[in-house]
């Protein structure tokens, strides 16, 4: 027995220290990562974030140097009294703030590098950098942040910010601290414009003194910089958009038919892109965040859904042509409006009967519903005619996201049967029921962008390309899905005598007040109710204003769709907008003048400020016209002149 | 010749084979913990490393000649050797050269040697000389008191030089003496003791005295049949509190900051944040270090000379005490728990080679090796892994120095030497 003494207690030890160091090494272990190696400092080197042109090569937004105290808080050794006093200083924080900032970097990871102060102006930078080597545990990190070389096109450009703990922990590329697109094309090109950081690793010893490269270097590698992008955009396309946009709500898209490329993504009320800058960058998002009534951050041309209204006519003339259940020829009679059972859709006084070209430019309610019964009718179920007509509805772009490089969308709405089944139940409704479809009410939303796409497919015959923001990346191609046209349903045949009736809005109808010499423009004139919930009860506020329109006639060079909200009848803003676009686009300058001043004059601010008055108020025909100071019109006229010369 | 080959024949290869498997390995993380830079040469004496190259090189001299000796040389001689180490402890005081706060080396020109770590084998020697005399019984006082003097007097010339962890070396022997019949109360009493003052440290002298009355009274009525006297139970439970309430004083008030630190570390008796955070800066930082590098290995580690913690030097004393944690940082679990096995397979070798042997000499002194062996590697690698308070000694083979390398050789290869030659003495 004397013997299993030492024995015993061997084997004991051997398997105690066996279990601790499985305990420590694999149990307790997580798998080796160099970034959270202590042993290892890692420099980062941030590469030139990609430049952003507009079309014809003017810059738009380019880097300035911005530099952060970066802390490490386990490397962190104590301070004596007046260097404390000293680092606080230079960082223009309190002690109070110090160690509110250390005690939230520590519960990050004392590991990793926090950002502990950012952005410091230059000045401070200069006098910090100077004693930096005295505070342990504390760096600077030289980062680029954006200047934006203008101050319109805040939807468009987007802007950067910091990362937050939800993007690091699905990507690893990023670290606390760093900068990552935000929105618009910050957003979307966020791999092509950041390019890649350069990483060094030094091995340091428990001094924290760097001893030399990490395994030679063979780790570290060069910042790779962001690529320059060229966008779509005609910055000064853009501009007039957002000064006509001004006093307004709404949005503003025009598309090249040809290209899908968008030439102005107006959204008002809008602001300029240098308040998300800098040090002021949260606080000044938060106030354009918390601004729930104008919404200044919601993109009203990507993201604002209304029922169309009477551009969506259009298609149902096509759909009409296409499905062979109408002819160019064929005569409704309109009293009025339209009956059906025992109810009526409203039309106004014009010619009747109407033939197609009739009923586009008069705009005629009875002559559409004719039509769409005819087109669901067609088949044997109305649940069949219906799949069928949202199948060509939907060809053009409609009713789904359209899968562009916009950092923000909506799908829009095309009814299916399935929509009525839900509503109604299985097969236990009739065309009629779904009649408003056929003026573009009811069940139909479509955003701005759609409207303008659905335009320029119009434009184009029978085929659009899908819109997109991007123009050229250096050194690289741009995806091929917005360069590969997509056909709608409806052959080109049938196209002519749509676009001849949208052409006639102009010549006799509903836009023939506006316009322009010398420039065939198709367009159609819409309004879209609204409602707003006034101390819970549903209240009826001023028509949207609605207008779809492309230019010239034949190989249109510009597809455009203006909203206004509450801007009453669709030519009163929208209408007039929308040629005043055109016409700057397609001649460079305004001979309409007439027109423009009406635009920079009127604002529709009194008009928002309706809900909130607690007072009754009136709407559409009640409505009246409230022009801005004549300084600040005179102003107008200022900016305008200045986004000429540049 | 054909005597020549047999002796040699009858070395026992396993136990040498592991010694060279040890050295082996021990040189390969003494190189990844002190190189500086790119290793130019092996024999670059500037550097640690190339310094260990010449130690391991000397040290084969070192066996040849151990093994030349007669075998019953070492018997023989062992009070003689003893002597001369005690008069090469006590020459220290005179002689002795400083270093780190410790009075335990010799210089001689630029080479330091450290007698005490040459005074295990020599103890070792004298112990096993003097069990194996025929008159000694170990169960009697007298025996056990000489013997005893034996192993305290080097233990307390050391201690007097301020190197408390070699000195704890020298308990190895009570393993020796239990298994030569030391009696099995003072077995007891020892595993006691280390318990009450570890609760004591831990819980407090209440929790001892507690513990001390359940075991007690458990053992008097397991031992119903014949009722011992209560007023002895009364006795040992006072004596156990007045021990308990001794260790604290003794914790509080005897040991040096330092010590009283490593134990409050150890037992996690620490509770104030601000001391804690001081402490992991003092005499937590090697631990801690030496931890993190471990961790950091992982499965199968970072390679040689990968050590990131290694090449930074993050360990203080890392190619010394501290070399484990290069074997945990640079070869992970598998290549630690490879040199755990190999000490544990080792030190059975030589235990039962010791139980073979024909001589009580051999045996004694195997035993001696055995624990010696033991004790250094459960203290040192238990510190490095965090097990065990901190005491500062080498392992066995592995740690960087000559003194220590070449007191081990002699340990182990003087018992080798011994076991080669028990068919010679039928
Ligand atoms: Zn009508």
């Amino acid at each position: 027995m004397r013997k299993l003494l030492l024995l015993a207690s061997v084997i004991l030890v051997g398997l105690i220290f066996v279990a601790r160091l499985f305990y420590l090494q694999v149990y307790n272990s997580t798998a080796y990562n160099i970034f959270e190696d202590s042993a290892i400092k890692k420099e980062f080197t941030y590469p030139k974030r990609g430049y952003v042109y507009d079309r014809n090569g003017k810059l738009l937004v380019a880097n300035q140097p911005s530099y952060d105290v970066m802390v490490i808080p386990r490397d962190v050794e104590p301070l004596d009294s007046t260097d404390f006093y000293e680092f606080c200083n230079l960082l223009k924080i309190t002690k109070a703030d110090y160690i509110k900032k250390f005690q939230k970097a520590k519960n990050y990871s004392p590991r990793l590098p926090s950002p502990f102060v950012q952005q410091l102006s230059k000045s401070d930078y200069a006098v910090l950098q100077e004693k930096m080597r005295k505070y342990t545990g504390f760096y600077i990190q030289k980062r680029s942040l954006r200047s934006y070389q203008t101050t319109i096109g805040a939807n468009v450009l987007g802007d950067i910010g910091e990362v937050n703990k939800s993007i690091i922990a699905k990507q690893p590329y990023y670290r606390l601290g760093d900068l990552i697109g935000k929105q618009g094309i910050e957003k979307t090109y966020e791999n092509t414009l950041r390019g890649t950081k350069g990483i060094t690793f030094i091995q340091k010893d428990r001094f924290n003194k760097n001893i030399g490269p990490y395994k030679d270097g063979i780790y570290d590698t060069l910042p790779k910089p962001g690529k320059d992008i060229t966008i779509t955009i005609e910055s000064k396309l853009q501009a007039y958009g957002e000064l006509l946009m001004k006093n307004k709500r709404g949005g503003i898209v025009a598309i090249e038919p040809s290209s899908g490329e968008i030439l102005a993504m107006v959204s008002g009320p809008s602001y300029n892109p240098n308040l998300l800058v800098g040090r002021d960058r949260s606080k000044n998002f938060n106030k354009l965040y918390r601004d729930s009534i104008a919404k200044p951050l919601f993109d009203r041309g990507l993201q604002a859904m209304y029922p169309p209204g009477s551009p969506f006519k259009t298609l149902n003339a096509l759909v009409g042509l296409q499905e062979g259940v109408v002819t160019t020829k064929d005569r409704f009679s309109c009293a009025l409006g339209y009956r059906y059972g025992n109810r009526k859709m409203g039309c106004h006084v014009h010619r009747s009967p109407a033939d197609m070209n009739i009923g586009i430019y008069e705009s005629c309610n009875a002559y559409f519903a004719n039509v769409y019964r005819r087109i669901i009718d067609k088949y044997d179920s109305p649940a069949e005619g219906m799949d069928n007509w949202s199948k060509h509805v939907k060809s053009f772009g409609l009713g789904n996201y359209l899968n562009n490089d916009l950092s923000v969308g909506q799908p829009g709405k095309v009814p299916t049967a399935e929509t009525y089944n839900r509503g109604y139940g299985k097969n236990r409704w009739y065309t009629t029921f779904t009649l408003s479809n056929a003026i573009g009410q009811g069940e139909v939303l479509a955003t701005p962008i759609q409207l303008a796409n659905m335009a320029a497919a119009i434009g184009n015959r029978g085929y659009y390309y899908t819109p997109h923001i991007i123009k050229t990346i250096e050194d690289e191609t741009i995806p091929n899905k917005f360069t590969t046209p997509k056909y709608t349903t409806i052959d080109k045949r049938h196209f002519e005598p749509v676009v001849q009736g949208m052409h006639d809005v102009y010549n006799k109808g509903t836009a023939k007040r506006l316009k322009v010499p010398g420039i065939e423009i198709c367009g159609k004139t819409g309004t879209a109710e609204n409602f707003a919930i006034i101390d819970s009860v549903k209240t009826q506020l001023t028509d949207h204003s609605i207008f779809v329109a492309f230019a010239p006639k034949d190989n249109p060079k510009i597809a455009i769709a203006v909203f206004v909200e509450n801007g009453y009848y669709g030519s009163r803003f929208a209408g007039r907008m929308a040629s005043l676009m055109i016409e700057y686009y397609i001649k460079g300058e305004i001979t309409r003048t007439d027109m423009e001043n009406f635009v920079l004059r009127y604002s529709l601010e009194h008009e928002y400020e309706k809900p909130f008055s607690n007072e009754p108020f009136g709407i559409n025909r009640k409505t009246i016209l409230d022009p801005i100071d004549e300084k600040d019109f005179q102003q107008n006229i200022k900016i305008k002149a200045e986004i000429n010369k540049s | 010749m054909l005597r020549e080959n047999q002796r040699r024949f009858r070395l026992d290869w396993i136990t040498i084979i592991l010694f060279l498997l040890l050295i082996g390995f021990g040189y390969v993380n003494i190189l990844s913990a002190s190189h500086v830079g790119e290793i130019t040469s092996y024999f670059d004496m500037s550097q640690p490393y190339g310094k260990q190259t010449v130690f391991i090189g000397l040290t084969f001299v070192l066996i040849v000649l151990i093994l030349s000796f007669e075998a019953k040389f070492y018997e023989r001689f062992a009070s003689l050797i003893y002597l001369v180490a005690i008069l090469a402890l006590l020459g220290l005081f005179i002689f002795g050269k400083d270093v780190n706060g410790a009075r335990s080396w010799y210089g001689i020109g630029s080479m330091t040697i450290q007698p005490s770590e040459f005074a295990k084998f020599a103890t070792a020697l004298a112990v096993a000389k003097y069990i194996s005399d025929l008159q000694t019984n170990m169960q009697t006082l007298k025996d056990q008191i000489r013997v005893a003097a034996i192993i305290v007097l080097p233990a307390l010339l050391i201690l007097l030089q301020n190197d408390a962890g070699s000195t704890i070396v020298y308990l190895a022997f009570f393993f020796v003496f239990y298994r030569e019949g030391l009696q099995q109360v003072y077995l007891i009493v020892a595993l006691s003791v280390i318990t009450l003052a570890v609760l004591a440290l831990k819980f407090g002298i209440i929790a001892a005295g507690i513990l001390t009355s359940v075991v007690l009274v458990a053992r008097y009525f397991l031992k119903n049949k014949k009722r011992p006297n209560i007023l002895q139970y009364i006795i040992v439970l006072i004596a156990c509190i007045a021990f308990s309430y001794s260790v604290k004083l003794f914790y509080e008030h005897g040991l040096k900051p330092h010590q009283q630190n490593r134990i409050s570390l150890w037992l996690r008796l620490e509770k104030d944040p601000a001391k804690l955070e001081l402490m992991k800066k003092r005499e937590a930082y090697n631990l801690i270090q030496s931890e993190q590098a471990i961790s950091s290995g992982g499965w199968t580690g970072k390679g040689f000379l990968q050590g990131t913690r290694t090449t930074g030097k993050f360990v203080p004393e890392q190619h010394t005490d501290y070399i484990f944690s290069t074997v945990g940082e640079e070869w992970g679990f598998l290549g630690s728990a490879f040199v755990v096995l190999l000490f544990i397979v080792l030190i059975i070798r030589i235990l039962y080679l010791a139980e073979s042997q024909k001589s009580q000499f051999s045996r004694v002194y195997g035993y001696g090796v055995a624990s010696i062996f033991f004790v250094h590697f459960t203290i040192n690698t238990g510190m490095v892994m965090g097990l065990i308070p901190t005491v500062g000694i080498p392992l066995p083979f592995f740690s960087y120095g000559g003194s220590g390398l070449w007191g081990f050789t002699i340990l182990l290869f003087i018992f080798i030497k011994l076991d080669s030659n028990k068919i010679n003495e039928w």
